[in-house]
């Protein structure tokens, strides 16, 4: 059941003319950061070669462009995120759901999945970029897997809290909005620690940001990946909770 | 009732904040009966229909669906019951039979099934022609008849339908009529509508809801009866005096209408009328119409939500 939902929500976004020009923007604008790595790594050449235990073309190509494309995934997400619920409020589709034989946890789950599914594919498009190093050099895949995980669990608490979001109003540009100053502000928040003040742990730990760094350098720990994973199932089901709610109270 | 009951709604409530939508609504539907909610805007339909349909949770009460708890295994009772609400839930970027296979496949139709169930629905609700066009593109009537196949695609004992004839002409007003009735031999339906004939047209029970509550609940044959003639209007060329009327066998009083006729109240099971043209003939009142009063289903319905006394009108010429 979650399975039919996911493959509507799937095909449907390949419906509207968003996705498609979404996935043009986003392939476009990283295509240009890639270049630009790409040029100064072109640049750097001759004088790395004479270095000891020089950065790699993943450090210098890869893991900026992964560290960029992060940030444009942020403003992108929520323009996808928006219509989840929102849209289905609005059009009084969602009665189709609420009164079919699928509990709200599949509903909410078939729907996170397709779209993740839609932002798996476009991360896919993306990871191509850097393979086509291999033509003319070798990667680190090791820290080329570890930076492409990165992005995908990011993606993955994206829509999480996009999807949650969705469900609390019937606006998706409101949607939209609330989702990106969500994101934006979980991605700033450790500044305010770099003071050193006395919860610079709490907010270092909370920002998305922090985790998503060390694994682009290739560490891959277990803690960063838990934090991403927690983040992802505590807005998936406060995303359920508030579905389930929504019969109660109107 | 000996027959299967299909729907049964225990004292229902539902609060809006400090609003009470509706108010200690009971009733029962059997297999194979058509039910017409009526009641004026505002009155608590669609929030019944809702509750029953599980898109909205009561405040308190208890709805059964073939006897399983909607609340307690919604999963279970929504597998029996096809809603469409008063906005039919259609994607309109979709095709008609797209969008009709993702309904089945969401109601748990078999995969192998889903084309033959989307075929039966179509051509049922008349849909054949157009299974290919989006839904988006379709005129309001088309697309009211998909919101209609959608709640019975797979084939469930009770078919909810919340003001199913809204926006369209009157052709297809009767074609989904004709659907409806036909609907009722196999399924329980419940139609909620403020389109009076509608019901008189279609159901074999009637329920009236004022302000959240319940104030009528009876089958159709019982309704008719309550509306049958107790008054005759006529209109005498050479009328004699009143007392003369007034002496006819059965006639309990006599008033004056307008355009010089005059309405004859009698006894429900003593209608004057033979004796009344007989004398007319013989004395020459130069009788040219008579017409027996029926109350109508609009009248009932206006005593019980306005508390206005009863004005019988002429409905049917004899």
């Amino acid at each position: 059941m979650i399975f039919t939902i996911a493959s509507r929500e799937l095909r449907g976004l390949f419906l509207s003319p968003l996705a498609w020009s979404i996935l043009a923007v986003v392939q476009l604008i990283v295509a240009y950061l890639f270049l630009i790595q790409v040029d100064t790594f072109l640049e750097l050449q001759p004088r790395l070669l004479h270095m000891e235990g020089a950065p790699g073309i993943t450090d210098i190509v890869v893991a900026p462009v992964f560290a960029n494309t992060a940030v444009i995934l942020l403003l992108v997400v929520p323009l996808l995120t928006m219509r989840l619920v929102s849209d289905e409020h609005r059009s009084r589709t969602l009665s189709l759901l609420l009164s079919s034989p699928v509990s709200m946890t599949e509903i909410i789950l078939g729907k996170y999945l397709g779209l993740l599914a839609f932002l798996l594919i476009m991360l896919g498009m993306m990871a191509l970029m850097p393979l086509s190093l291999l033509v003319g050099g070798s990667l680190d895949f090791g820290k080329f897997a570890s930076g492409l995980m990165g992005l995908a669990l990011m993606l993955a608490s994206f829509t999480a809290a996009g999807l949650f979001m969705s469900t609390l109003t019937a606006q998706p540009a409101v949607a939209a909005i609330s989702t990106f100053g969500l994101l934006l502000m979980l991605w700033i928040i450790d500044w305010a620690g770099s003071t050193g003040t006395e919860y610079s742990g709490l907010f270092g730990y909370l920002s998305l940001l922090r985790h998503y760094e060390s694994l682009l350098k290739g560490m891959f720990n277990s803690s960063d990946v838990a934090y991403y994973l927690l983040f992802t199932f505590t807005f998936l089901v406060l995303g359920i909770r508030r579905l389930d709610a929504a019969r109660l109270q109107h | 009732m000996t027959r299967e009951t299909l729907i049964d709604v225990q004292h229902i409530y539902r609060h809006y904040g400090d609003t009470c939508a509706v108010q200690d609504v009971t009733f029962q539907l059997g297999k194979g009966e058509v039910l017409g909610f009526l009641g004026p805007n505002g009155a608590g339909k669609s929030t019944t229909m809702q509750i029953i349909s599980g898109n909205l949770a009561p405040s308190a009460g208890r709805v059964l669906i073939n006897g399983i708890d909607i609340l307690d295994d919604p999963k279970r009772a929504k597998a029996q019951l096809g809603y469409l609400p008063e906005q039919p839930p259609l994607y309109r970027d979709l095709t008609v039979d797209e969008y009709l296979a993702y309904c089945a496949r969401l109601h748990r139709v078999p995969r192998a099934s889903v084309r033959s169930a989307v075929d039966t629905a179509k051509e049922r609700c008349g849909l054949k022609d157009v299974g290919r066009r989006l839904i988006g593109n379709l005129s309001k009537g088309y697309q009211q008849r998909v919101g209609i196949a959608q709640a019975i695609i797979h084939f469930p004992k009770v078919v909810i339908l919340d003001e199913p004839t809204v926006g369209l002409d009157p052709i297809q007003i009767r074609e989904i009529r004709a659907l409806i009735r036909e609907l009722g031999k196999e399924h329980s339906v419940i139609l909620s509508t403020h389109i009076l004939p509608e019901v008189q047209a279609t159901c074999n029970r009637v329920q009236i809801i004022h302000q959240g509550r319940l104030v009528y609940h009876d089958t159709i044959e019982h309704m008719a009866a309550q509306m049958r003639s107790s008054s005759l209007l006529v209109a005498l060329r050479n009328p004699p005096p009143l007392a003369e009327l007034q002496a006819l066998p059965g006639v309990e009083a006599v008033e004056t209408a307008a355009n010089g006729r005059v309405r004859l109240r009698h006894a429900p099971d003593h209608n004057p009328a033979e004796t009344l043209v007989e004398r007319a003939v013989a004395q020459g009142w130069g009788l040219h119409e008579l017409i027996p009063e029926y109350r109508s289903l609009e009248q009932v319905f206006m005593d019980l939500t306005c508390g206005e006394a009863p004005q019988p009108t002429a409905q049917e010429a004899a």
